[in-house]
């Protein structure tokens, strides 16, 4: 019974019970919260080294053999993105205490947080694909929740738009599941993995993949499926939107690249470049979404988007150095972009608006939160020697060498825009002085706010500072990937 | 009976997806509904129609002999139920509140978080 598998499943199973048991008892749910976050988080890590010490684990769930029974396994792939999601749950923890209203609070903010990162943990853990598909649904409902959670007009439209375009990809994703049962008779990933490969049609196979990449894509938000997010992820108060902002739309790339690196590697070439036409396309439309936004959380919402095509690029190419370069990828745009929503979310505070045409003299009143807005905005940008200057090195890297000239351009191209849009941020609610006729200064500020930010921003410096050794780890999960 | 089943199947997802595209969001529940209904039939027909022969033992063998009723399709369905019985119920209520406080049912007064601010 390998315990290190099924912990970071379990703590924040345990938390959020414990936090439903003191419904009434706000602090101690708060207490929870930070504690059971710091706890995944060094489980996480714990389970990262043993997977780089001893390869791959696997737990047979209930010790019902291999492919019959739930097997729950971890390369470093999972190892990593579990760590991300410990790290970003403990950074939105720490901030709730700061930023979360009395009335969430008491409406069960902190146990639906807690199951939502039960469900997440759970998708990169599991080795079966139908039981991918219930921790996306513990995720999805969690996430209903919390984005329309307070009922305020502007979450139940977005929340509307949110819910029906994800339970759309759930049928989709339960009718591949199907298809993907009939054609294999396996649920077991790596069992059919095997077994795909003495599939008689071949065109049976690649529907069957194309199905995944559009169940997939609309829970990873690509292009031309996006569109619900920057209807929705700026409607929630700016905790959730971090936290959604950082996990779910990842949890599907996750996905993606776990079923096109595994399952459907057959017809490589023709979904591959069909990929990678999709990934061009986000990072266009996203970046080009957010040069026309005036508020803040839209605006990198739609920044969301952009990234998440570097990511699919990574996969796109289809060689281990790409393939490490979308792992290092994640790791740098998980932490980037939940500092930038949280960095809103301060300015928020402070001057009472989103809206940039009405914010301004932070970097006067503010010189510490402007450094905390640029270091991971300007990494976000890829500028060095921040964190996403190596993560787009590395994807660019592997694109002259695969010869994919026109996907590098773009790449290139949308870091120069999206440098444009971080600046617009900056020159709007840093450097232009305050207006005269504009609201005064609204709400304080306490250390619980400023923690996380700092210690994102942090690590968005230290990625690139060790960028060499977090390289080699990205470059060994991406040979486990592929099965090297 | 499979032909059946999937000119069965085709409905109920074209009748979903026309539910979708309508205006009025208690319709769109009502797609989604379809569509997961459709997604489960789906399932069980692919996991091979097999007629009054379950997946039991009989007393007086030790293994399962000839073709018979695969039970992990239906054990999928009945997993698939659950989880959409508690999705569908949320969306019944969000689509109350939305209602209530929105003072429409039609999606298309609903653009507020999409439009520029």
């Amino acid at each position: 019974m390998d315990i290190l598998l099924i912990l970071p499943i379990l703590i924040p199973f345990l938390t959020a019970v414990a936090a439903l048991l003191a419904w009434d008892r706000r602090p101690v749910q708060r207490a929870l919260g930070v504690l059971g976050t710091a706890a995944l988080l060094g489980a996480g890590l714990a389970l990262l080294a043993a997977v780089w010490r001893d390869g791959v684990r696997a737990l047979q769930v209930g010790n019902w053999p291999a492919p019959f029974g739930i097997t729950l396994s971890a390369d470093l792939f999972s190892a990593i993105m579990v760590v991300l999601a410990g790290l970003i749950g403990l950074a939105v923890a720490v901030y709730s205490l700061g930023s979360m209203d009395p009335d969430r609070e008491r409406f069960g903010y902190y146990p639906l947080f807690h199951f939502l990162l039960m469900g997440v943990c759970g998708a990169f853990l599991t080795g079966d694909i139908f039981n991918l598909y219930v921790w996306f649904e513990v995720m999805l409902i969690t996430s209903f929740v919390l984005m329309v959670l307070g009922g305020e007009r502007a979450q139940l439209e977005g929340g509307i738009k949110y819910v029906t375009l994800n339970l759309m990809a759930s049928a989709l994703f339960l009718a591949a599941v199907g298809i993907f049962y009939g054609v294999t008779g396996t649920l077991n990933m790596a069992d059919a993995a095997h077994r795909m490969r003495e599939v008689e049609q071949p065109g049976l196979v690649t529907a069957l993949a194309l199905m995944f990449l559009v169940a997939f894509g609309i829970k990873a938000a690509v292009f031309p499926l996006f569109f619900w997010l920057p209807a929705s992820y700026h409607t929630p108060p700016v905790a959730v939107s971090a936290l959604f902002s950082g996990l779910l739309t990842k949890v599907g790339v996750y996905a993606l690249i776990r079923v096109f690196t595994r399952l459907f590697v057959q017809d490589a070439g023709y979904l591959h470049a069909i990929i990678l036409v999709i990934a061009g396309l986000t990072m266009i439309t996203g970046v080009l979404g957010a040069v026309a936004q005036t508020e803040v959380r839209r605006l990198l919402s739609f920044h969301i988007v952009s990234q998440i095509g570097y990511l699919l690029m990574g996969l796109g190419l289809f060689t281990p150095a790409a393939l490490a370069g979308a792992v290092f990828f994640m790791a740098h745009v998980v932490l980037a972009k939940a500092a930038l929503f949280l960095v809103g979310g301060i300015a928020h505070r402070l001057r009472g608006t989103y809206n940039l045409k009405k914010l301004g003299g932070l970097y006067r009143s503010h010189p510490g939160l402007a450094v905390l807005f640029l270091l991971p905005a300007l990494s976000l940008a890829g500028l060095p020697p921040l964190s996403g200057f190596f993560a787009k090195l590395a994807l660019v890297w592997a694109g002259l060498e695969t010869g994919q000239f026109a996907i590098v351009a773009v790449a290139l191209g949308v870091s120069l825009l999206t440098l444009f849009s971080m600046m617009k941020i900056w020159n709007e609610a840093f450097w232009k002085p305050l207006g005269e006729n504009d609201p005064p200064p609204a709400g304080g500020t306490s250390p619980a706010l400023w923690l996380p930010v700092a210690g994102l921003a942090a690590l968005t410096v230290l990625i690139g500072l060790a960028a060499g050794p977090l390289f080699v780890l990205s470059l060994r999960a991406a040979e486990q990937l592929l099965g090297m | 009976m499979e032909t059946v089943l999937a000119f069965v199947i085709g409905g109920l997802y074209a009748a979903g997806l026309y539910m979708l595209m309508r205006r009025s969001i208690v319709k769109l529940v009502i797609g989604l509904a379809l569509m997961s209904q459709a997604a489960n039939l789906l399932i069980f027909t692919l996991g091979r129609l097999i007629r009054g022969r379950p997946a039991l033992i009989p007393p007086d063998a030790a293994a399962l002999a000839g073709p018979f009723a695969d039970p992990v399709p239906q054990a999928l369905i009945l997993t698939a139920i659950v989880i959409s019985f508690g999705v569908h119920a949320f969306t019944i209520i969000l689509v109350k509140r939305a209602y209530q406080t929105v003072g429409t049912d039609d999606l298309d007064d609903m653009r507020n978080t999409d439009l520029l601010a």
